[in-house]
């Protein structure tokens, strides 16, 4: 019983998205075509474990769903004859008609790209887009994108049920744009993968020190959308990313749960084939053209780290020069920080520290645990041990991650030896 | 979780007999229904025939080369690929929809991983 229910959830997984993407093309609404489909699955978790798995269970789900829309089409139809006698019109969302289902399923590429592009919309804010996003196209359960952002679970079915609400009332054309907006819309979603991405990298809360399964979904949805908007460099820059960041994460966690700085982790323990896959789409981003963007410059600087065999053989003036074009592109205090780390490496800890000093007085910083957690690292390496201590207690204060926490007040008490 | 799929050898791989352009296109084609679908593909290949490897045996201390071919054909590996799903019963329901059109053996390998030592 249990063994058929495995067998629906990984249907589900491979095709919600798909499923979810040509109905709301056809219904022109993505929170009837979300409902639609899970009436389908409904449908599923009933019929197939009595009569088996279908053959062709994205056609029986499409065809499923199908069923219901023209349903409540008639429904509605009913509805409106009578609303029209209370002069009332017909509600937009729903003037679909039966033969847009004949089309269904031809598209299927530019039906995912429309979707990874309302869910992105920008007329919904952040987090939205983001629990959106993992529903719509990650297959993920409303419970399972509350446990993975440690909110309950009502909060993340509201954040979703306001979200298409939003959708529908803004009235958000279903297709792709293009030109400069589409490239705006791309980063949108973009933003969005790599969010989620770092909330499974570095857990901003709660007792783990990261997620894998977040950063498997979005490595996942920038691997899709790479394959959707091909010549985006963009879209490479940031799965090449996220493959080499990825393929850290077995390195960066020690036996207790602690964290390991990038520079102490043992090197062989890294995912090669990861940073092949990362260097390959790299190399992609790099050959479409012009010059790199900020997500291929970050990836372009992860690289120099995946090609050094070991943390001395890294070339860290080229970090720096990356770093200084990803300042000039994107300026931004957190770049700062990072090229003050570079420079620290490429130049010595006093010219480091020289630059972080500049950046005490950044009010975007002001709580931001990497600051005088970088600068705790900088001052011990000068010898200012009793300064150095003092940093890193202030940057545990600041942490919201248990492990981290606990990781900075070892660094201090080995300051204060 | 990543799985190694081992595609299982057959008479015709073993006679190194290269697929049809119609077989590469179905596999090309579901190739592309992997990535709609959103499962990754990390890494794969056809193997050559076995006739075209060898062996090396390892007793009493001394290694011995064997040169291929090798018996038990269904045993052998004709093609592997490294796909990354969300659980074994993805990798079921996926492969299960190839483009094999009878006897072919298709072996799905669950990796350890860094979890399964914690």
């Amino acid at each position: 019983m249990s063994e058929i229910h495995d067998a629906i959830d990984a249907v589900w997984r491979i095709e919600s998205a798909k499923l979810i993407a040509a109905l709301a093309r056809t219904v022109r609404d993505v929170g009837l075509a979300e409902e639609l489909a899970q009436d389908a699955l409904v449908a599923a978790l009933e019929q197939w474990p009595g009569a088996g798995i279908p053959r062709n269970p994205g056609a029986w789900l499409m065809t499923a769903a199908k069923h219901r829309a023209i349903d409540r089409l008639r429904r509605n139809t009913v509805l409106a004859r009578k609303h029209e006698e209370l002069a009332y019109g017909t509600e937009g969302a729903h003037a679909y008609v039966e033969k847009d289902f004949d089309a269904i399923g031809e598209e299927v590429e530019d039906d995912l790209l429309r979707l990874m592009l309302i869910a992105c919309h920008p007329v919904l804010s952040t987090d939205a887009r983001v629990a959106l996003t993992l529903r719509l196209l990650g297959g993920l359960t409303t419970p399972e994108i509350a446990r993975a952002f440690l909110v309950p679970e009502s909060t993340i079915a509201q954040r979703i049920v306001r979200a298409k609400r939003t959708l529908s009332e803004a009235r958000v054309p279903f297709e792709v744009p293009s030109g400069a907006e589409l490239t705006n819309r791309l980063s949108s979603v973009l933003e969005v993968f790599y969010l989620i991405f770092n909330e499974g990298y570095s857990a901003t809360a709660g007792d783990d020190w990261m997620r894998p399964a977040l950063c498997e979904d979005a490595l996942r949805l920038g691997r899709i959308m790479a394959e959707l908007v091909p010549q985006e460099p963009e879209v490479h820059g940031l799965v090449a990313l996220m493959e080499i960041t990825a393929s850290r994460s077995r390195a960066r966690v020690g036996p207790a749960g602690e964290p390991i700085l990038l520079l102490d982790q043992d090197r062989a323990r890294w995912d090669h084939l990861l940073i092949r896959r990362g260097f390959a789409a790299l190399e992609r981003a790099e050959k479409l053209g012009g010059a790199l963007g900020p997500y291929a410059l970050q990836a372009a600087i992860a690289a120099c780290h995946g090609r050094a065999r070991t943390a001395s053989e890294t070339n860290w003036p080229r970090i720096v020069a990356l770093y200084d074009a990803l300042a000039q592109l994107m300026p931004s205090p957190v770049v700062e920080l990072n090229r003050a780390v570079a420079v620290s490496m490429a130049f010595g800890p006093a010219q480091g520290l020289a630059l972080v000093d500049a950046l005490l007085s950044e009010t975007a910083l002001k709580a931001y645990h990497l600051l005088p957690s970088v600068r705790g690292d900088l001052l011990a390496k000068l010898g200012r041990l009793d300064e150095a201590g003092a940093e890193f207690e202030r940057a545990a204060t600041l942490t919201r991650n248990g492990r981290e926490r606990e990781f900075l007040l070892g660094r201090a008490a080995a300051c204060r030896q | 979780m990543r799985c190694m799929v081992l595609i299982k050898a057959t008479e015709k791989t073993e006679a190194g007999v290269l697929p049809t352009a119609e077989q590469m296109a179905a596999m090309d084609k579901f190739g592309e229904e992997m990535i709609e679908a959103g499962v990754v593909v990390l890494d794969g290949a056809g193997l050559k025939p076995t006739s075209k490897g060898a062996r090396i045996v390892f007793s009493g201390g001394k290694p011995t080369v064997l040169d291929g071919p090798f018996a038990e054909t269904k045993e052998l590996v004709a093609g592997f690929s490294m796909i990354q799903v969300k659980s074994l019963a993805e990798a079921i329901e996926l492969l299960s929809r190839g483009p094999f059109d009878g006897g072919e053996i298709v072996e799905i390998r669950p990796l350890y991983e860094a979890e399964d030592f914690a």
